[in-house]
């Protein structure tokens, strides 16, 4: 018999520590397929954040590093720079990168660093047990902002794509999804993308994927995903915000 | 081999390259930036990195990932920028990863001053960062030991499997001497099994990480560092004994506070005072059994420091309160002259303390 559909080598078998109805695991899959698709297990080194997805060291089977709050994008870059011909990525959720991280993130993309980022935005702390994002919405109600995020006292969220492109460096910026099958797949095309930009030495490529927190957010898993549809797609727009293949091809 | 002139500073950047660090990454600050600028013309040319980072915490985390990659890399800084690294030196620590961190101390604490310092012994010897762990450190008192003793801790630092941090001064990384560099200054090379370099279908996957939820798993990993650093301690203590042998009165003191104390001894021999002198070379350890050795002939012992009394604490400790010990200090940038030295050499000659 044919088999068609398997578990990605580059994931292990230690069984996933998320919530119910968390999108870490379709994203972790997506990762693994990436590196599966293209051949890179072997040579391929992951950095894990702190947050949800800190024992991401566990999941994957290539190499890993586990980095301090924020500090991927600095790790990575080190990992990089010692070995030019490894295939580097980070894994990193919204308080790791757009909060305590901000500083890494920009100066990996405006170094162009050729390294790939996957920033997974679910509008919470969930490790911590809900606290209020950078990234969470203009009203949200969180442990942290319990009355909802006021705008006048605590600022609104950092939209990371868009603040990214504003930079002249970075190779490729996308924002995806994974609420749907339709959002998943063009996610799994985004996350190869941005590995295979890498493998051309083509500089740093950023991949925002939206997800879904139901355990923090207090929603079942199908209205979390509604959620992610009805309010945060409408805040974060989906799409590509750099790709300078483009320009090349000019 | 040539003796050549050079800067402190630039002693510690050409050794390290000699000893086979290629990797660089540095935030600039007074008193110690002609590390880094010295780096930034050198490794180019050899096919290295230098990179100037956007703080000291990402420096320091570019180093750590350097380090699990199992190569051999180094960032320079003094104090207030140290003070920024200490949150990726618990984590070196904690992934028991060697590298090397520079320390030209200055003036503090805050912003402080740009002159020289020893205040941040305490950071450099009792931890500085969060958790159980230890640094190996070194303290130059000459530009050719800032070159011998980056050699050495590289070495050290791969073999113990600890960050090491060679604590000097701004006057010791300014002042020029000449100085003698082997081409090559590895001593040995040290096999890195659990380096990050990709498992190439290879073998299971390695994993650098400081992260242990399991209470019983944290502990044991403790214990188990801790074991690795006893060793440490027996093997590799550092220390210069000048003239301790009939001395009546003991100075202790390292870096630029050791030199003063040399002239002020000479000064007290040449009055018929039995002064001698322990420059710990290796902060931690700490040489516990000179100090031991000499409490017992000494009538006491002096401190030297440049810092409000840090080091006199582990005098006191290691010669168990056996016998006086004062301090002799200047602070915020000022050093001590040989006189004020010798004042206090005599002070403790004639019982005053």
């Amino acid at each position: 018999m044919a088999v068609v559909f398997s578990k990605p080598k580059a994931l292990t078998d230690a069984p996933l520590h998320y919530c119910p109805g968390c999108t870490h695991g379709i994203i972790h899959r997506l990762v693994a397929e990436a590196i599966d698709d293209l051949d890179i297990l072997g040579k391929t080194v992951g950095v894990a954040p702190v947050g949800c997805a800190v024992m991401a060291y566990d999941y994957f089977s290539c190499d890993m590093v586990e980095a301090a709050h924020g500090r991927a994008p600095a790790v990575a870059t080190g990992l990089k720079r010692a070995m030019p011909d490894r295939i580097i990525f980070t894994y990193q959720g919204d308080g790791d990168l757009a909060s305590i991280g901000m500083a890494e993130t920009v100066h990996a993309a405006t170094r162009n660093e050729n390294i790939t980022v996957i920033f997974v935005n679910n509008a919470i702390y969930g490790m911590t047990g809900g606290q209020m994002a950078p990234t969470s919405l203009p009203g949200q109600v969180t442990q942290t902002s319990p009355y909802g995020r006021d705008v006048k006292t605590v600022g609104y969220p950092i939209k990371v794509c868009e603040l990214l492109s504003g930079l002249d460096a970075p190779y490729y910026i996308e924002r995806v999804a994974v609420n749907s099958v339709k959002n998943v797949t063009r996610a799994k095309k985004a996350i190869r993308r941005a590995f295979e930009n890498q493998i051309e030495g083509k500089g740093f490529s950023l991949i925002e994927v939206i997800s879904s927190c139901p355990t923090n957010w207090g929603m079942t898993p199908q209205k979390a995903l509604d959620w992610v549809e009805s309010d945060m797609i409408p805040y974060y727009p989906l799409g590509v915000y750099r790709d300078k293949s483009a320009k090349e091809a000019e | 081999m040539a003796k050549v002139l050079m800067k402190g500073n630039e002693a510690i950047a050409e050794a390290a390259i000699r000893s086979g660090c290629r990797h660089y990454f540095g935030y600039p600050i007074t008193p110690q930036t002609e590390i880094a600028a010295y780096m930034a013309k050198r490794m180019p040319k050899i096919g290295g990195t230098f990179l100037q980072a956007e703080s000291e915490i990402s420096a320091i985390n570019m180093v750590y990932g350097v380090s699990s990659a199992g190569l051999r890399v180094m960032t320079s800084s003094s104090s207030p920028g140290v003070s920024l690294k200490q949150e990726g030196i618990s984590y070196l620590a904690g992934c028991d990863l060697p590298a090397l961190i520079v320390n030209v101390q200055r003036g503090g604490p805050g912003l402080g001053g740009i002159q020289p310092s020893q205040s941040d012994y305490f950071q450099a010897t009792k931890g500085g960062g969060h958790g159980d762990y230890r640094l190996i450190v070194l303290a130059p008192a000459s530009v050719q030991e800032m070159a011998d003793l980056t050699a050495k801790a590289f070495d050290l630092a791969d073999k113990y499997r600890m960050p090491a941090m060679l604590l000097a001064d701004g006057t010791i990384g300014q002042m020029m001497e000449p100085v003698e560099l082997p081409e090559d200054m590895r001593t040995a090379v040290y096999e890195k099994p659990w380096a990050v370099t990709g498992t190439q279908g290879k073998r299971e996957h390695n994993i650098v990480n400081s992260l242990y939820l399991v209470p019983e798993q944290l502990e044991k990993k403790n214990i188990e560092r801790y074991e690795r650093y006893r060793l440490y301690e027996q093997n590799e203590v550092m220390v210069e004994e000048y003239m301790t042998e009939d001395a009546d009165v003991c100075v202790v003191a390292f870096g630029i506070a050791a030199r003063v104390s040399k002239n002020a001894i000479t000064a007290a021999r040449a009055k018929g005072i039995k002064a001698g002198l322990i420059r710990p070379i290796t902060l931690y350890p700490f040489p516990k059994e000179a100090i031991r050795k000499a409490a017992g002939h000494v009538k006491g012992f002096v401190s030297v420091e440049l810092s409000m009394g840090q080091m006199i604490d582990d005098i006191r400790l290691a010669e168990g309160c056996a016998k006086p010990v004062t301090l002799c200090n200047r602070v915020g940038g000022m050093i001590p002259s040989p006189d004020e030295v010798l004042k206090a050499i005599e002070k403790m000659e004639g019982g005053e303390f």
